[in-house]
């Protein structure tokens, strides 16, 4: 996986600039996406709904060794072969031993943000494996040779004009298809794919370690296809996918479906005990779960972190987040996007590669406001800011200016003296001090009160 | 009663006319108001940006400042978060009781005469104008205030407007307007996008103000911005 991500700010520059038909696609599908959720919180008691979930993610996590070797245990029971990859790289070698194993020439993919993580599909290819994204949305970005762009929706910065033009190119269909059209031609191709694989890939919503069950939930129908068609299965499962009880199960995949669609739930929802049974008429010849690490283990261990583990993937954060909004997900240089992402960012790339982007949020709240297991984002985004700081790893000019500010914060006549004095400079000098500069670039001026409240005060109280 | 105004560093700068309608505003409703002359910042701009040993200086300042006040009225949602919330967050343990005493005693304007006046009507001055109410974050979210400053326009004969991104942030952030600034002036641009053609735009955050209407500037003019403590001034005083 690429990682761009300390060049956020250039990059959100350059969206803007250069491509502003993808703030009104982003903020068309956010928009949308959040008003489904928030009427799908409101039949139902979200908050108490909210509070549960949050607790049956906190405590998998709290004893998340004993629930992931109870997992172990069952799916082996169940006939799925578990593997435990610590990085990307150990993944790797696991998909090309069962890729070899099987003989495997094709891959078709249902949606997994993991498998994007692990740069998995690149993967693949170096190994002269040809690999078929499945998921419409990603299928589109794999012709377009793009990253996701979102969690949930991995095409919403891409435009209908964007996407008939590439169909037109790529499969044909007449310049000004509809969107029915377009998706019968990425039917005729994704058909063909799915009965010539011969591995399906996905990733997992949840794993319940009491019946060794992979539950995935999903619209199109491409998952179901992928974990059943092909002779083989691999899933790539995070390690904190685990939840402890069967029982659990079905709140936690409604839940998240509200959250990410407003749907009571997703279309689909498969629920995965195993390989293809004697007598049964479909189904894989083997199954395999990759439990990955890659860094989970760390934040684990975290107290400011591990909460972020309790994250169901839903999107909730980015499609009310109104920085997300305005660029999208590519601004963010990494799979992960908006307050999630941001908040993963340093945790699983280090502050060096992720720290910018906890500073890509005003700290507004609205992320927190509506996750339906309850991550206090923007306090976790305001926790990384303090460790850039401490770990000396903010711009200097930043340092000196608040420390100059601080210290004349506690001198109030000195700190209204210069306040006064910024009020007499020249626009032409302001105009060249740090942080006004970019300030006076995008706002018209700056309305000083002249004299200011406390001036008018101390000349005469009334 | 007696309240001690603390009027932020943005207001005192930016938004004098607003500070001043605040003490006539809490005067006319039988309000003992003075004015802390030891007063700077709250110490948010070094607290959201992560300089955390500069923020807890700012704020033991303005603790010694405002240790006296028997309750502390903010006309800015922001801030006053900050001091109700943010300074438990930065102090910890070593907070102690002046932490928790000022958060105790803290309220932005609009809480103030609704929840602690219990008035919720100043006046009728502003029948017949369409206003547009802008939800500051910290207002909404870390204060849980919504209705008091709506339940103030209205009883003052406004028509409030509705407004698709109302409670969406503005893009101030402080100095993230300043590290990001295109982001920000987008965010500022989606609300100027979305807002439907009122009379007045008001908020009761002046870095939400400044921000919005030094944007609309920038784009070559839009609505009249005020502070709510002038709109709700002129409510009472009848020169709306
Ligand atoms: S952090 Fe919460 S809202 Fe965001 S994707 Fe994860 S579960 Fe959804």
């Amino acid at each position: 996986m690429d990682v761009h991500s300390r060049d956020y700010a250039a990059r959100a520059r350059a969206i803007l600039r250069d491509e502003p038909h993808v703030r009104e696609a982003v903020i068309g599908a956010t928009v949308a996406f959040d008003q489904h959720r928030e009427r799908a919180y409101g039949e139902v008691d979200s908050d108490a709904w909210r509070a549960w979930a949050s607790d049956v993610k906190s405590h998998a996590l709290t004893n998340l060794a004993d629930y992931l070797e109870e997992a172990e245990s069952r799916l082996t029971e169940n006939g799925v072969v578990v593997h435990w990859a610590e990085t990307a790289a150990d993944v790797h070698s696991v998909l090309e031993a069962v890729a070899a194993d099987h003989g495997v020439r094709k891959v078709v993919k249902g949606k997994s943000m993991l498998s994007e993580e692990l740069g998995v599909n690149d993967a693949l290819e170096r190994q002269g494996i040809e690999v078929v994204e499945t998921d419409l949305g990603e299928y589109v970005i794999q012709l377009f040779g793009e990253p996701p762009s979102h969690i949930v929706g991995p095409a919403i910065h891409r435009s209908l004009e964007d996407i008939q033009e590439l169909f037109h190119r790529v499969h044909g269909t007449p310049p000004h298809a509809t969107p029915e059209d377009l998706a019968a031609a990425a039917r005729v191709a994704l058909r063909e794919a799915f009965l010539t694989a011969d591995m399906g890939i996905t990733g997992g919503n949840f794993l319940v370690a009491e019946t060794g069950t992979l539950a995935l939930i999903e619209n199109e129908g491409n998952i179901r296809l992928a974990t059943s068609a092909p002779k083989v299965h691999v899933a790539l499962v995070g390690i904190e996918k685990v939840i402890a009880r069967w029982s659990d199960l079905a709140g936690m995949l409604q839940l998240t479906s509200r959250a990410a669609t407003g749907q009571a739930v997703g279309t689909f929802v498969s629920m995965i005990h195993g390989p293809r049974r004697d007598g049964e008429p479909d189904g894989p010849e083997a199954v395999h779960v990759i439990l990955v690490d890659n860094g989970r283990t760390g934040m684990l261990a975290d107290e400011a972190t591990w909460e972020a583990l309790k994250c169901v993937r839903c999107g909730a954060c980015l499609n009310v987040c109104p920085v997300y909004r305005q660029t999208g997900g590519h601004a963010y240089g990494w799979v992960y996007s908006g307050p999630i992402g941001a908040v993963l960012a340093p945790a699983l790339l280090g502050l060096d590669e992720g720290g910018a982007l906890p500073f890509a949020s005003t700290l507004c709240g609205a992320c927190t406001e509506v996750c339906p297991v309850r991550i206090p984002l923007h306090d976790m985004l305001l926790t990384w800011r303090r460790r850039t700081v401490e770990a000396g790893k903010a711009p200097a000019t930043e340092g000196l200016l608040l420390s100059a500010y601080a210290a004349a914060a506690k001198r109030p006549a000195l700190f209204r003296l210069g306040a006064a004095g910024l009020q007499l400079l020249p626009m032409a000098v302001t105009r060249r001090l740090p942080f006004l500069k970019s300030w006076l670039a995008v706002h018209g001026d700056l309305p000083w009160s002249k004299p200011s409240f406390l001036r008018r005060w101390k000349a005469g109280p009334k | 009663m007696r309240a001690t105004l603390f009027v932020t560093c943005l207001g005192d700068q930016f938004f004098a006319d607003a500070c001043a309608d605040t003490v006539e505003l809490l005067r006319s409703l039988g309000v003992d108001v003075d004015v802390a002359m030891g007063q700077t910042c709250c110490g948010q701009p070094a607290y959201n940006a992560g300089h955390w040993p500069e923020a807890r200086s700012i704020a033991s300042h303005t603790l010694g400042v405002l240790a006296d006040a028997e309750y502390l009225v903010v006309p800015s949602g922001s801030c006053a978060a900050m001091m109700r919330t943010g300074y438990g967050e930065l102090f910890g343990d070593d907070g102690g009781r002046a932490v928790a005493e000022l958060a105790g005693r803290t309220f932005e304007l609009a809480e103030f005469i609704v929840g602690v006046l219990g008035v919720d009507a100043v006046g009728s001055g502003l029948a017949g104008r369409r206003v547009a109410y802008h939800h500051g974050c910290h207002a909404l979210r870390e204060l849980g205030s919504r209705e008091e400053p709506l339940t103030l326009l209205r009883n003052a004969g406004a028509e409030l407007v509705q407004w698709e991104a109302a409670e969406e942030c503005c893009g101030f952030g402080g100095l993230f307007s300043a590290k990001l600034p295109e982001v920000s002036a987008a965010m500022a641009d989606r609300k100027l996008d979305t807002l439907p053609d009122p009379d007045i735009v008001t908020s009761a955050d002046p870095g939400c103000l400044l921000h919005l209407s030094g944007r609309a500037a920038e784009r070559g003019g839009g609505p009249v911005f005020r502070h709510l403590a002038s709109v709700l001034w002129e409510a009472a005083n009848g020169r709306s």
